[in-house]
């Protein structure tokens, strides 16, 4: 299987103390990756490494066998699509919520509304469409939060605890939902997770991480 | 009696024109500068902060002496001729308002999910895009920046009186008028323009609070 992003000698600081560092880390296209680890253990370090919102120390990184420094900033940023923990929705509809990238890429207005309602559908939450992100409940917004990254249709997925703070019959449809969708896009993904539950459900492969350090690697 | 007064609806109009457009300078001066200090880490941004918020309860008065020694004809800026003329009460007016607009744009902004920033460039938007979606999320904050600006110029009188002079037909605003109408021993006439000018900033506040409330609700 190809390669999406080869990570070499990676070292990231963070107020002058070293976060993270990863000798050598291979992201398989189509494949999800979950990286599992105490907090404090560098996942999100390196989910917003890979988001290229966090700028490492030193390292090579490869994005599709090309130098990561050789693409400009924007243009790596929009092949990928980031959910952050808490879902993090802007205070708009829904509808607003899930367009929000598409816009930002200047899609035609009939595209943006036919890929907002392909997503809106998929994830199960076109009777949302005009509700205030205001007013929904936990699960909702992760929902809206997924299709909102699912939308853009990313070659890389970031998914930094997308299942975190919902209960369980929440977590579990949420799962499911997310399994079908990935096993059919082949989406290549990266999330993060405290919960095994979750590894086995939705993993093609588990690192671990610990003080910033790969500890097992699967 | 005193709408009688012809002298009125020009002193009004002046004031509104006067302290509308030193709001609106103010707005493109505060509105990049306060977004600069919110979302930026750099040496001397602390004393920038401080600069701004003490700058947010300047006196008048003291301003207008700085812009009129600055403006007199012997004056630095003495040769643009621009003391005892509306331009002169606008550039005051201007120094009033701009650190209320900066201060309170740099509070709404950092009251913000600092991972929404994140959040959104994670989506591919550009840095302005991100700028534009986080202005659009504090927009009744931003707003209330705006109101609190042009209530600080419409209000107040040290600055107009020293740099505008209260020339009648050129530079008399609502509260020099006051000022020289209440000096004359004329109390029914400074309470009429008191009345007056309380309305106004009554309406434009109004306004103002109706397209805020308009925002929150949607």
């Amino acid at each position: 299987m190809s390669t999406l992003v080869d990570i070499r000698a990676l070292l990231v600081h963070r107020d002058r103390r070293p976060v993270l560092k990863i000798d050598h880390l291979a992201i398989e296209k189509g494949r999800v990756l979950t990286l599992v680890g105490p907090n404090g253990a560098g996942k999100t370090t390196l989910l917003l490494v890979l988001a290229r919102l966090l700028k490492p120390e030193h390292g090579e990184i490869f994005f599709d066998n090309k130098p990561w420094n050789s693409i400009p900033e924007l243009d790596y940023r929009r092949h990928i699509g980031l959910v952050m923990q808490d879902s993090l929705l802007l205070n708009c509809s829904v509808f607003e919520n899930v367009a929000i990238g598409l816009r930002y890429r200047h899609f035609p207005k009939d595209e943006v509304t036919r890929r907002t309602d392909k997503w809106l559908e998929r994830l199960g939450i076109s009777r949302l469409r005009q509700r205030s992100a205001s007013q929904l409940s936990g699960g909702e917004a992760r929902r809206v939060a997924l299709a909102r990254a699912l939308a853009l249709q990313p070659d890389l997925l970031l998914l930094d605890e997308p299942f975190s703070a919902l209960d369980r019959s929440s977590r579990q449809n949420l799962q499911d939902d997310l399994k079908t969708i990935l096993a059919g896009a082949k989406i290549t993904t990266v999330f993060s997770t405290h919960s095994e539950t979750d590894v086995q459900r939705l993993s093609d492969r588990r690192i671990e991480l610990d003080m910033g350090k790969l500890a097992v690697y699967d | 009696m005193l709408f009688n007064n012809p002298d009125l609806w020009e002193i009004t109009l002046l004031s509104i024109k006067v302290s509308g457009l030193a709001t609106l300078i103010s707005m493109l001066i505060g509105l990049p500068f306060g977004t600069l200090l919110a979302l930026n880490k750099f040496p001397g941004r602390s004393v920038l902060l401080t600069l701004a918020n003490t700058g947010m309860a300047l006196p008048p008065v003291v301003v207008g002496l700085a812009v009129a020694m600055s403006l007199w004809r012997s004056g630095p800026l003495g040769g643009l001729h621009l003391i005892y003329t509306p331009a002169a009460i606008i550039i005051a007016q201007v120094i009033i308002a701009a650190p209320v607009v900066t201060g309170l744009t740099a509070a709404a902004l950092q009251a913000l999910d600092p991972r929404l920033r994140l959040q959104l460039l994670g989506l591919g938007a550009s840095r302005m895009q991100m700028v534009l979606s986080i202005w659009r999320e504090a927009r009744l904050q931003l707003l209330a920046a705006l109101m609190a600006g042009f209530g600080s110029v419409i209000s107040e009188v040290g600055a107009s009186m020293m740099v505008g002079g209260n020339i009648r037909h050129q530079t008399r605003v609502l509260t020099t008028a006051i000022v020289l109408e209440s000096n004359k021993g004329e109390f029914t006439s400074a309470i009429g323009l008191g009345i007056l000018l309380l309305l106004i900033t009554f309406l434009i506040n109004f306004a103002l609070t109706w397209i805020q409330q308009r925002g929150a609700n949607r």
